[in-house]
């Protein structure tokens, strides 16, 4: 097993904390000038999501995870599992419910998303931060409305909700930023 | 690919920085305060358990075996050998090296400014040292707490009478319960309170000088008279920087080997090497030194107060990693 001490922390070395593979957001090295060095370090558990801050006495050391990031094509979901696929090897892979959360409503038949392996499975999958959605419902607008006036929401073909301005309707195809989840634009044909 | 060769503090800064250093060799000068020079290398290191030396090897004529020599972690004990030989009050504007230290407020190799005035405690000492700084760092005062009082005010803690248990309770309300736990050495939990709960607070508007530490961390203090619980040491904070230390120097030549060895049996306890003592300053301890305080100033780290920077790349031309 694999470990580093605490000289080697810097911001996306990831590590394992009770028992969770961890990304290091942030660390500070802190020394009291009579007293021992310590490391205060913020992390994201990779599982939960959670962030959270934690202190090293300086020279300890902890155990690497092993992660990795892998670009990957989504292909398509069974219910129980949501498939994708390495474009080079054909590789494909299937993640489930709790890796993909709420990313589901973001995932476009052939986008590249990037999906997070520990030790070899998926732990986290993330859409690109732009993608391209038909709206199904949304109710009539009125003519000669600008974007910017609140807008109205509109529900896309994988379930999202989005806010778009008036002028836009059922059946057509919008992008959205998946990291703040608002409307950007009519998609460019 | 690209070699970075520009210094990371820009010109501007660096010519205030030439000021500073300016303000304060006039004012030990008004102050007939002698301006001193002492060896960055020297044969021995320092004892304390957490300060580890950089060193090199050495020879030439009459060091035919190769010599070790450390880099000096401060100039306290070469200083204390001149008040021995009756230089009066002294300053010295120098470098100082610490291996194991990098950060925001740290670079391995660093400007140290360190001074001491015979005939003075330390109060008489934080009088000096503010009538020199208050100028550079443009505050209206500075305020003074003991380091008792500063537990029981941010944390409700008598840190020289709170059991052990009841110290890693508070740790463990701030979220230090991971490396307190199981801690049974209750200055390494007091120095971490101090630096996470009081030190990001303490001092925000106005700087503060701490003093009275408990005698465990009493360094080269002398211990008080009054309360030997505690030893008559110091730090100045400012805006979450530690910003100097000093003491109400030990005089007696026996305790401060005492010390010296404790350190080194702490040492060997902690699986680390220990240290030769240095026998030229014991002896010069010996011979007697006068009354008088000494401090330690981050000269880095008074630039960046004065000018507002957040690291210590800011102010420092070339830091280790481009050095």
């Amino acid at each position: 097993m694999a470990t580093v001490s605490t000289n080697e922390f810097k911001a996306g070395l990831k590590i394992m904390l009770d028992g969770e593979p961890c990304n290091i957001l942030e660390n500070e090295y802190v020394k009291p000038g009579k007293g021992q060095a310590f490391n205060r370090v913020k992390i994201r558990k990779l599982i939960s999501g959670k962030v959270l801050e934690k202190t090293f006495k300086s020279g300890d050391t902890v155990e690497t995870a092993d992660v990795m990031d892998t670009e990957l094509s989504y292909l398509y979901s069974d219910g129980e599992f949501w498939h994708f696929m390495n474009n080079e090897t054909f590789e494909q892979i299937a993640a489930d419910k709790a890796a993909v959360g709420d990313t589901v409503k973001w995932l476009v038949e052939n986008d590249p998303c990037t999906v997070t392996l520990w030790n070899g499975a998926p732990i986290t999958v993330t859409p690109p931060n732009f993608v391209e959605l038909q709206i199904v419902e949304t109710d009539p607008g009125v003519k000669g409305d600008t974007a910017g006036t609140g807008g109205k929401p509109a529900t896309l073909t994988t379930g999202a909700v989005v806010r778009v301005p008036l002028f836009v309707q059922t059946g057509e195809v919008i992008k959205v930023d998946t990291r703040s989840g608002e409307y950007v634009s009519r998609a460019q044909k | 690919m690209k070699t970075d060769w520009q210094p990371t503090a820009d010109i501007e800064t660096l010519r205030h920085r030439a000021q500073i250093m300016q303000q304060i060799r006039d004012y030990f000068a008004a102050q007939q305060v002698l301006e001193v020079e002492t060896p960055q290398l020297s044969r021995f290191g320092v004892t304390d358990v957490y300060l580890q030396n950089l060193s090199c090897l050495f020879s030439g004529p009459g060091f035919a075996k190769q010599t070790p020599l450390y880099l000096q972690t401060s100039p306290e004990y070469a200083m204390k050998r001149l008040l021995c030989a009756g230089s009066g009050s002294i300053f010295t504007l120098c470098k100082a090296y610490r291996d194991d230290e990098v950060g925001r407020q740290h670079n391995p190799e660093f400007t140290m400014l360190e001074w001491y005035r015979t005939g003075f405690d330390h109060h008489q000492l934080m009088d000096d040292m503010q009538a020199l700084l208050q100028p550079i760092l443009a505050t209206q005062t500075f305020l003074r707490i003991s380091y008792q009082q500063a537990f029981l005010q941010y944390l409700q803690v008598d840190p020289l009478s709170a059991e052990l248990s009841r110290l890693r309770e508070i740790a463990a309300r701030y979220g230090l319960a991971d490396i307190t736990a199981n801690e049974t050495d209750r200055d390494f939990i007091l120095q971490l309170l101090f630096s996470q709960q009081i030190e990001p607070l303490i001092a925000e508007q106005l700087p503060v000088f701490v003093y009275d530490f408990p005698a465990s961390q009493a360094s080269l203090a002398r211990l008080s008279q009054q309360d030997p619980r505690v030893a008559h040491r110091f730090e100045l904070y400012f805006r979450g920087i530690e910003l100097a230390n000093g003491f109400f120097e030990l005089q007696d030549a026996t305790e401060q080997r005492q010390r010296f060895e404790q350190d080194n049996a702490k040492r060997q306890a902690l699986g680390m090497e220990t240290k030769a003592l240095d026998e030229s300053f014991l002896a010069a301890l010996e011979h007697g030194m006068p009354m008088c305080s000494g401090v330690a100033l981050g000269i880095d780290r008074l630039v960046m107060l004065a000018l507002n920077k957040a690291s210590i790349r800011e102010v420092i031309a070339f830091p280790l990693d481009i050095a």
